[in-house]
């Protein structure tokens, strides 16, 4: 098949993937917009397999088979709270396969530049195209190269530390080896000096080094990020694996690729600064890891944390008219989501006009909660931005905190020292009567005392989420 | 110690400052308690029943005051009275020390102390000796009652056999302690009830108790601040009070009944009811002024008056309220007493301890230890929370459309020098790089900025799902290993089949998992 037509079906791809991002500015066209990028994908897939260049049409088929069962089983098996986990795995599969086509462009690289010219004109395909190139654009070609390797090998082990952390098999507090950022600057400044060898001629070694380093950085930056920043992390990552794609899309002089691989890398990083944003944290402090250090001594917290029991909740929810509820990941955590709709249900049945209110940085995960809530059925066009509702907390008779914490911190506007001074935060101190859903006593994720707790107006509902909620359901009536 | 009370001097005074109940609990605080004959009487109490509370009961005014280390009281000693308060002794009464300053020298002098019933100051912790807002409470009720009395037609509306009444409209003006109460009584009289106050953090207040708030519309900014006064409205501004008597001019037609509550601290009351007001009013119409002790909110009231106006309007000027129903203003104001002696007998052994250092005793004190110790310092607690002023103040439309315009230019200015520096940088490229690289490139400038331009269309709910479809779609990069498979080196074939496999796993993963996520959004 010709050329030509293969660079067509590109065309309409790359038309196909801006529509199917675009479409996710509402609810009801986003389900419109997955067709069209698996239209997409499909199209292109198919132009590429009949393309020039390919082969093995068999085994690529079988192989792209095998692996698209492994993907449904995953994702029909996922569970919605382990969004974080599958996104973030999925990611290091991007990283690494970017690095194995950077690798394989090397090889046939150094393959087409030993040939004659006799030899050369007997190529086709990827090789062919290579063997058209200038010494100029050779250069070019590796330092593409070697960007696209780079970025995949970051994005491959910061995938997996950040699914490690997702999911509770690596430490989740932020850990760093001696030396921190020297370290990761000095890997950084190596990968620099091995890549400069390599596009002299210093040949594969040069290259695996470079990778090896990256994925040392790609390990040792994620291991320094504390789980609160997670979101950040992953959308980071989203972004990494697009410019990989890009990058790698320079070297192989496939612009679907690129155009592909800008879009994602374009998407991942406005997500990222949309959670650095709601976070009040400046890009750079995130990606350095931790929280830099407050400024002075915090305020102290005064007051008591006052216990309250299901019955004394019930009673305040058949009292009020509207209800505020604000989950957070303690939410996921306890599998809660079902019984809150539920309880939810039950509210609205009575007339009552029950609200949620999402932080953008609630759960591990941009859109996290909401995802959850739609899960179980809540119904999308009640469940708020923060900028949509916290003005009208002041009215509002009951709000409930189910497993959130940082993002309902008034020291966050109070205390010029809090860690979080400055971050945006859900003001549901305003509404007459706050409940807290909360395991027990601790500061939880991030450490940071909060005053919410010890509020006048604020009772504390200890126990597990799902556990109390259930035993609060049959006393509603 | 002995607490006494003498029977009140004052002329229509029927109040006492002690009560069988309260003496009861006099008494366990380690007091013994004496009263002088018939004080009770017109309250309702009588000797047998304070005798048989364990008060002594003594015949005469100058015995009382003899036996007794403290005395409690209603009204403000007379001269007499204030001769038989000698050195030791401890008086505890309304004193109203800015207008009786001279006694209160004289007292100070002597070398009595006068604990002044009007001066506690109104914190929290002081609300159960808070004998003004007790009295305040009694007067707004008795407001209502006073006005219905004079009032020729029923308060609720009713449709009956004999035709149709209209429900009496009442204005209560001033949301105090006087003015809820009266709003209270008046709503549960069935009256259509409107109340107004110059503190607008009032409106939900009035509206708990079942009135309807008159609005003013006027600049918040402008407004006083009732925080600052220990929770009593201070002078308002003269342009405010010429829109609030508009207000008032406007609605003064419609009006059956105003009861009239407002009063500065130690200021003659605001006039808010003027003549041609009452001009306006339907015959029959009643104005109850319950600040015509300090002159009055209506112009026409006559202080312990009731005078009817040419127009038929009723407009009562009593000042003894609290007095008409003294069984229930006794009994709250000697419970206000005994709290005071509670606080002042901290061990409760019969001891007074006058302690200076405490916010209430030490507010409440204008004489002691031959000092005048009023005015006292503000109190270490405030009065009331302090209202949250908005710190954003209503910017007008020129100002608006300055700022707009700088936000344009601004806006400009940056989106103009990122364009130069873009558009600079890629010409920079452009000149070394060869033009082979520059055609990818292109498509890659541009496809950054319309991903910039959709991306931010993405509703925040939606971006999991935007996070699952970018991750499908990167796999796009299973083209490059696609094209690569067909290689004939042995280890190309190897890593390129891999990443096909990894990138199968996640390009149906993706999409699968966001059509998922996206089916489960569902509308009510």
């Amino acid at each position: 098949m010709e050329y030509g037509f293969t660079t067509a079906a590109y065309v309409v791809a790359a038309v196909l993937f801006i529509l199917s991002l675009g479409g996710l500015s509402g609810q009801e066209s986003a389900k419109r917009a997955v067709w069209y990028g698996i239209v997409g994908m499909a199209l292109a897939v198919f132009a590429t397999l009949i393309g020039p260049g390919s082969g093995y049409w068999a085994l690529s088929i079988i192989l792209i088979a095998a692996g698209g069962a492994i993907g449904y089983q995953l994702a029909t098996k996922v569970q919605m709270t382990q969004m974080p986990e599958l996104v973030a795995a999925m990611h290091s599969l991007v990283g690494l396969a970017a690095v194995f086509v950077g690798f394989n462009a090397d090889i046939e690289l150094t393959r087409v530049l030993a040939m004659d010219d006799t030899a050369k004109k007997g190529l086709e395909g990827f090789a062919a195209l290579l063997a058209k190139k200038s010494s100029v654009e050779v250069s070019i070609l590796r330092v593409e190269l070697v960007l696209g390797i780079f970025i995949g090998a970051v994005t491959f082990t910061g995938s997996v530390i950040a699914y490690g952390k997702l999911a509770g098999r690596v430490d989740t507090s932020a850990t760093k080896l001696p030396g921190g950022h020297m370290l990761n600057a000095g890997a950084a400044a190596l990968s620099v000096l091995f890549a400069i060898m390599y596009f002299n001629g210093g040949g594969m070694i040069m290259l695996v080094l470079v990778t090896l380093l990256a994925l040392f950085i790609g390990y040792h930056l994620i291991m320094g990020i504390g789980g609160a920043d997670m979101p950040v992390v992953v959308s980071m990552l989203n972004s990494y694996s697009g410019w990989a794609a890009a990058a790698i899309g320079f070297s192989l002089g496939n612009d679907l690729l690129i155009v592909v691989g800008a879009l994602v890398g374009s998407s991942g990083a406005i997500l990222s600064y949309i959670m650095c944003k709601a976070m009040n944290r400046s890009f750079i402090s995130v990606i350095l890891g931790g929280f830099g250090g407050p400024a002075g001594e915090q305020m102290a917290v005064e007051g008591e944390q006052i216990a309250i029991e299901a019955d004394g909740v019930a009673a305040a929810l058949n009292d009020a008219d509207s209800i505020v509820i604000i989950p957070g990941y303690g939410m996921a955590v306890a599998q809660a989501q079902q019984t809150v709709s539920e309880l939810v249900r039950k509210l609205r049945a009575k007339g009552k006009n029950v609200r949620f209110a999402i932080h953008p940085v609630a759960g591990r995960l941009p859109g996290h909660m909401n995802v959850l809530l739609a899960e179980a059925k809540v119904p999308y066009d009640i469940v708020l931005e923060m900028d949509e509702i916290n003005d009208d907390f002041p009215e509002t008779d009951v709000a409930i905190v189910i497993g959130s914490n940082d993002i309902v911190n008034p020291a966050a506007q109070d205390d010029p020292n809090s860690p979080i001074a400055g971050m945006p935060v859900l003001e549901c101190w305003k509404a007459k009567q706050v409940f807290v859903s909360k395991r027990g006593q601790g500061t939880g994720y991030s450490g940071i005392e909060n005053p919410l707790f010890f509020k006048e107006n604020t009772r504390m509902f200890y126990g597990d989420a799902k556990q109390s909620l259930d035993k609060l359901l049959p006393m509603i009536d | 110690m002995i607490i006494g009370a003498p029977k009140e001097t004052f002329e229509g005074e029927a109040r006492v400052a002690m009560t069988p109940d309260s003496a009861l609990q006099l008494q366990k605080l380690g007091h013994s308690c004496v009263i002088e004959m018939g004080a009770g009487a017109a309250a309702g109490f009588s000797d047998d029943a304070y005798a048989t509370a364990g008060v002594e009961v003594v015949k005469t005014a100058a015995a009382l005051w003899k036996a007794a280390d403290v005395i409690v009281k209603v009204r403000p000693p007379s001269d007499t009275e204030a001769k038989r308060l000698s050195a030791d002794k401890t008086l505890i009464s309304f004193f109203y020390p800015a207008a009786n300053e001279k006694l209160m020298k004289s007292l100070a002098k002597k070398g009595s102390s006068v604990i002044a019933m009007d001066m506690v100051p109104r914190i929290s912790r002081a609300q159960k000796m808070d004998a003004l807002s007790s009295m305040a409470n009694i007067a707004g009720y008795r407001a209502v009652i006073e006005a219905g009395n004079n009032f020729g037609r029923f308060f609720t509306g009713q449709v009956t056999a004999a035709g149709k009444v209209p429900p009496a409209k009442v204005l209560v003006v001033g949301a105090g302690v006087a003015g809820l109460a009266a709003i209270g009584t008046s709503t549960s009289l069935g009256a259509i009830t409107y109340a107004f106050d110059v503190r607008p953090e009032v409106a939900e207040q009035i509206e708990s108790m079942g009135a309807e708030f008159v609005f003013l519309e006027f600049d918040e900014s402008e407004l006083p601040d009732g925080a600052e006064t220990g929770g009593y409205a201070p002078p308002s501004s003269p342009e405010f009070q010429a829109k609030q008597l508009e207000k008032f001019r406007e609605i003064a037609p419609d009006i059956d009944i105003v009861i009239t509550t407002a009063l500065i601290p130690n200021r003659a009351a605001p006039l808010l009811w003027t003549k041609d007001m009452v001009e306006m009013m339907k015959p029959g119409s009643v104005i109850v002024d319950l600040a015509a002790e300090k002159g009055g909110n209506c112009e026409l009231t006559v202080m312990d008056e009731k005078i009817v106006s040419d127009n038929g309007v009723t407009i009562i000027g009593y000042t003894d309220f609290p007095s008409q129903m003294a069984a229930q203003s006794s009994t709250l104001y000697s419970t206000n007493i005994r709290h005071m002696l509670a606080d002042l007998t901290p061990e409760k052994d019969g001891v007074i301890v006058h302690d200076m250092d405490d916010d209430v005793i030490r507010g409440a004190t204008v004489a002691h230890a031959s000092e005048v110790t009023f005015p006292p310092p503000p109190p270490k607690v405030a009065a009331i929370a302090v209202q949250k002023k908005e710190p954003i103040k209503e910017l007008t439309a020129d100002e608006k459309r300055a700022l707009e315009t700088e936000a344009f230019k601004k806006q400009t200015k940056t989106q103009v020098g990122l364009l130069a520096a873009g558009g600079a940088l890629l010409l920079a490229i452009g000149l070394v790089a060869p033009a082979s690289f520059m055609q990818h490139f292109i498509v890659f400038v541009l496809s950054v900025f319309v991903g910039f331009q959709v991306i931010w269309n993405v509703s925040h709910s939606l971006h999991t799902p935007l996070m699952a479809v970018t991750n499908a779609i990167s796999s796009i990069i299973i083209l490059g290993a696609l094209t690569q498979i067909g290689s004939t080196s042995g280890i190309v074939v190897v890593l390129g089949a891999l990443a096909v496999f990894m990138t199968g796993i996640n390009i149906f993963g993706g999409f699968l998992v966001t059509r998922r996520m996206l089916a489960m959004f569902q509308k009510s």
